[in-house]
């Protein structure tokens, strides 16, 4: 048994629930047991980073001592979570010159923190520790026919480059063929979708999503599955922008690749979130049920 | 007619810039950059901005504070991370651009008026103050402080859309430990000083 102190982020609770709602059932079904971190805080995701450098220390530092002391590592579902966290646990231990005088006086202030919590995400843990073989002796319903394009933007595999390659990372198409479907060999898959810009400034927002869809139908797929609440996000609320832009309608479903996997888990379709999609899915679900030809 | 420079003079530069950008967290290896690029055409956003990455760096090495810490650059990274892993001589690029926008803040140099920084400051302070972000709320606080009517307008239909499919909260989260996040944090940062 896998156990972990689960970290959900602020996103997962709100625009992102479906992501939740299909992840918590899909690990317990694989045997990864997870406890919400008490009173955990938001980790400031590239805000904070970009106004205060101490108070982003910070408050990642108070999340880190907290499960510090439950003893178990962090689960962090979010891309931005997963990185905030992980880049504070870095700087809080390099043992330089800011960092130490950071850690004595989080300590003065009843934040003990001594560095042994390592920070992991879903598909790392699915992928490196699960293990596809395993997977695959759970699957009931088998994805046949889907043509799944797997992205992973930025922050999960960039910079650490610590469980797949930062350019063309492969886990997540793993992940997607032991459930049946078809990987397509998605070329954009770790393209920027503009993270917080996009909501803000709809010119390189719609631009850098309409990239990343145009290549998506271009290799015709049927789906796009993220592992990240903005990425999500963003691929997903861009694309009436994209229809009236640049005339171009590509209605893509955007999932979690939790969805899929609860679907193919065989946990049932209510559970997991799908009515929550802003895509229609029905061609999907047609698709799924002729076994990959759309009559 | 208005006489204009259209050269900086080398009096004009400053000298200290580098040293001033290399104290600061991942900025430490700027000066090996050579120049070659690399960061330029891997950033997704670079087509977009009013200096690249490489003439970012060129500008740093060169004492061109002013132009620096005033241009748009830093708030147009995406913090993708492209450059950094591409970098040859392992710059921290995008740390680069994340120190550049707290001094921006810092010496009130950044462009104020710009959606972006103002959104990261709201958002910081929201989250400081509360121990978790309410993104409906940050929302409408970034239209009101862009007096950006328009954008709101155009927000309504996608707003509805999230609400019907419960992804929209209207509550204004938070910690149950507030209190102890804020003395945390104004400990630490006079701690710290």
């Amino acid at each position: 048994m896998k156990n972990y102190t689960y970290y959900p982020g602020c996103s997962i609770q709100t625009s992102s629930k479906h992501y939740e709602e299909s992840l918590l059932p899909v690990l317990k079904e694989m045997g990864v047991e997870l406890e919400e971190m008490e009173d955990w805080n938001c980790c400031g995701a590239t805000a904070s980073l970009s106004v205060d450098e101490t108070a982003s220390a910070t408050i990642n530092a108070r999340n880190l001592s907290i499960a510090e002391k439950s003893g178990k590592d962090i689960l962090a579902p979010c891309a931005a979570c997963y990185l905030s966290l992980k880049k504070a646990n870095q700087f809080l231990k390099e043992e330089s010159e800011k960092s130490t005088a950071l850690v004595e006086e989080l300590k003065k202030n009843g934040i003990e923190y001594t560095g042994k919590v390592r920070i992991k995400h879903p598909l790392e843990v699915l992928s490196q520790e699960i293990g596809l073989d395993a997977l695959k002796d759970k699957v009931q319903r088998k994805l046949t026919g889907l043509n799944v394009a797997s992205y992973y933007g930025c922050q999960v595999v960039r910079p650490y480059l610590e469980f797949d390659d930062p350019d063309y990372p492969h886990s997540m198409d793993d992940l997607m063929s032991a459930l049946g479907a078809t990987p397509v060999d998605y070329g954009a898959k770790t393209r920027c979708c503009g993270g917080s810009l996009t909501a803000n400034l709809e010119e390189p927002g719609a631009r850098l999503n309409y990239i990343l869809l145009k290549e998506a139908q271009r290799k015709e797929a049927d789906v796009i599955v993220t592992l990240c609440p903005l990425c999500h996000f963003n691929l997903e609320t861009t694309q009436k922008k994209i229809a009236k832009k640049y005339n171009q309608d590509f209605n893509i479903p955007i999932l979690f690749f939790s969805q899929l996997m609860g679907l193919a888990l065989g946990i049932p379709k209510k559970k997991l979130g799908f009515s929550r999609s802003l895509i229609p899915l029905k061609a999907m679900w047609e698709k799924l049920e002729n076994g990959g030809t759309n009559e | 007619m208005k006489f204009q420079e259209n050269v900086k003079f080398e009096e004009d530069l400053d000298k200290d810039f580098l040293e001033e950008i290399k104290d600061r967290s991942g900025c430490e290896e700027i000066d090996r950059c050579i120049q070659c690029g690399t960061c330029s055409s891997s950033c997704p956003m670079s087509v977009y901005m009013d200096y690249t990455p490489r003439k970012i760096m060129y500008m740093i090495k060169n004492g061109f504070k002013e132009e620096t810490l005033h241009s748009f650059t830093p708030w147009l990274c995406a913090s993708c991370y492209s450059c950094q892993v591409r970098c040859p001589v392992q710059i921290k690029i995008t740390d680069v651009m994340y120190a550049l926008k707290r001094m921006a803040i810092e010496e009130k140099a950044y462009p104020s008026r710009f959606s972006i920084p103002i959104m990261d400051k709201e958002m910081h302070k929201i989250l400081t103050e509360n121990g978790r972000s309410s993104e409906l709320w940050l929302m409408l606080k970034l239209y009101l402080k862009t007096r950006n009517l328009g954008g709101m307008i155009k927000m309504a239909p996608l707003g509805l859309s999230l609400m019907k499919t419960g992804r929209m909260g209207l509550k204004k989260e938070s910690i149950k430990n507030k209190k102890q996040l804020r003395s945390l944090l104004k400990s630490v940062k006079e701690g710290t000083k």
